[in-house]
């Protein structure tokens, strides 16, 4: 065990996410805001296993995921490294001007906060497929 | 000798086993027959008087069985065996030992057995004076002192009665935490029992279920819950004829059913998977269904790392 894990899960038993997806989701996240790059070394499974108290197996579900969406990789004895990056939308994107365009209209329109998020995800919900939060992915 | 019917890689298989403590009584654990691979996180689950520390005394050796058999690795239980490790729910002690002298005795009575590191962390002597008398300790610190010498001990099968019982939230999270660290590193076997399934659902892999003495369900968690549905349909529960019904109650105009599938679902039903907690709750209803304790697809594949 050399160097502090540099990245601390917090696992909320309340959300009806299942855990290894919230690993998972936290990872994507944190490579989303740029809080991990790559190089950066994740906690080992024990070390998850200790802080979250979660079944070592979730864990490692979770480690596996992040590994076949290529964002991890596990180097033996050295640990679980990032090797991949998520997002090519930084806040000075063009993506983000034309956003704050489209928003701006919408509120000028006198959409709600609420209605425009709301519109916003059901976009998204039609772009991109969700993963069901409490399916298990068929791995028989 | 390995009698037949035990698995090579079980940890602890029971075999028509019943207890009964006195002679008219009724049976505290009857007919219990199931098979814990090596290497499972097991919670043991089951309402207060289902049965629970009896079975882990039966396991431990710390009863004898009144008919049936129940096995370690292979060979009958018994008492002081140097592969199991025991927290009893009243955590025996010897309560004019101080923390430290305990933890030496456990040390002696385990010899080349012992992890003297693994007991301090457990026991964690900053959290109160290890020259304090185990009498004078609060629930909640003796029970972190019965864990430390359990944790102590190098054992391949760990049976803990309400390990978090009498532990605040935090010392819960900790001892969790160590405790699944411990067993990602050696594979030991556990079986845990708790009255409240939620407490257990993240850390363990396995289930049993216990219910007025009877197992109700034995198998992974993940191979109970896909062979289980919640189901919703429109008309009554004569639909529900060929499944498994575990529970059935009616909603409005429907019902919504527990069910074991025995095949296709009618696509105008709504399935969904159940909980771990409805699981288990249904299991512990006035249910005609029979126990469930072992799966065509019964061996855990996820264990290795």
């Amino acid at each position: 065990m050399d160097g502090a894990a540099v990245f601390a899960f917090r696992i909320d038993r309340r959300s009806g996410v299942a855990s290894y997806l919230q690993i998972v989701q936290q990872v994507q996240q944190a490579l989303r805001l740029g809080l991990l790059e790559p190089g950066d070394r994740l906690p080992t499974a024990r070390e998850v296993v200790e802080a979250t108290a979660l079944n070592p197996n979730t864990v490692l579900k979770a480690y596996r995921e992040l590994e076949s969406q290529g964002l991890v990789e596990t180097r033996r004895r050295h640990g679980t490294f990032v090797v991949g990056t998520l997002g090519a939308a930084p806040a000075d994107s063009p993506w983000h001007a034309e956003l704050a365009d489209v928003a701006g209209r919408a509120r000028a329109a006198g959409l709600e906060r609420e209605d425009l998020a709301a519109l916003f995800g059901s976009v998204l919900d039609g772009l991109y497929p969700r993963i069901p939060p409490n399916t298990p992915e068929g791995s028989r | 000798m390995t009698s037949p019917a035990s698995s090579p890689d079980a940890a602890l298989t029971a075999r028509g086993l019943a207890r009964r403590h006195r002679r008219r009584g009724r049976d505290v654990l009857q007919d219990a027959t199931f098979e814990l691979p090596a290497g499972v996180i097991c919670a043991l689950v089951g309402p207060n008087g289902s049965g629970k520390s009896t079975l882990l005394d039966l396991a431990a050796g710390v009863q004898r069985p009144t008919a049936g058999a129940v096995e370690v690795f292979g060979q009958p239980a018994r008492t002081a065996h140097p592969r199991v490790a025991y927290l009893a729910q009243e955590r025996p002690l010897f309560r004019g030992f101080t923390v430290a002298e305990t933890l030496r005795f456990a040390a002696r009575a385990n010899p080349g057995n012992w992890d003297a590191d693994m007991a301090e962390r457990v026991a964690d002597a900053s959290r109160f004076d290890h020259g304090e008398r185990i009498r004078d300790l609060s629930g909640g610190q003796r029970t972190r002192v019965a864990l430390a010498v359990a944790l102590g001990k190098r054992a391949d099968l760990l049976l803990l009665d309400e390990p978090m019982a009498d532990l605040d939230v935090l010392a819960r999270q900790e001892l969790m935490g160590l405790l699944l660290a411990h067993v990602a590193e050696t594979g030991t076997t556990v079986v845990m029992s708790s009255h409240i399934i939620s407490e257990l659902a993240d850390a363990c892999d396995h289930l049993l279920v216990l219910h007025e003495g009877r197992v109700r369900l034995c198998g992974g968690i993940e191979e109970l819950t896909d062979a289980h549905a919640v189901v919703t349909l429109p008309g009554g529960a004569d639909q529900l004829a060929g499944h498994v019904v575990v529970e059935s109650r009616a909603a409005g105009r429907g019902t919504t059913a527990l069910i074991r599938p025995t095949g296709v679902l009618p696509a105008t039903w709504q399935v969904q998977q159940p909980s771990l907690e409805e699981l288990v709750h249904a299991h512990l209803g006035p249910t005609t269904a029979p126990a469930l304790t072992h799966l065509a697809a019964n061996r855990p594949q996820d264990t290795a790392a």
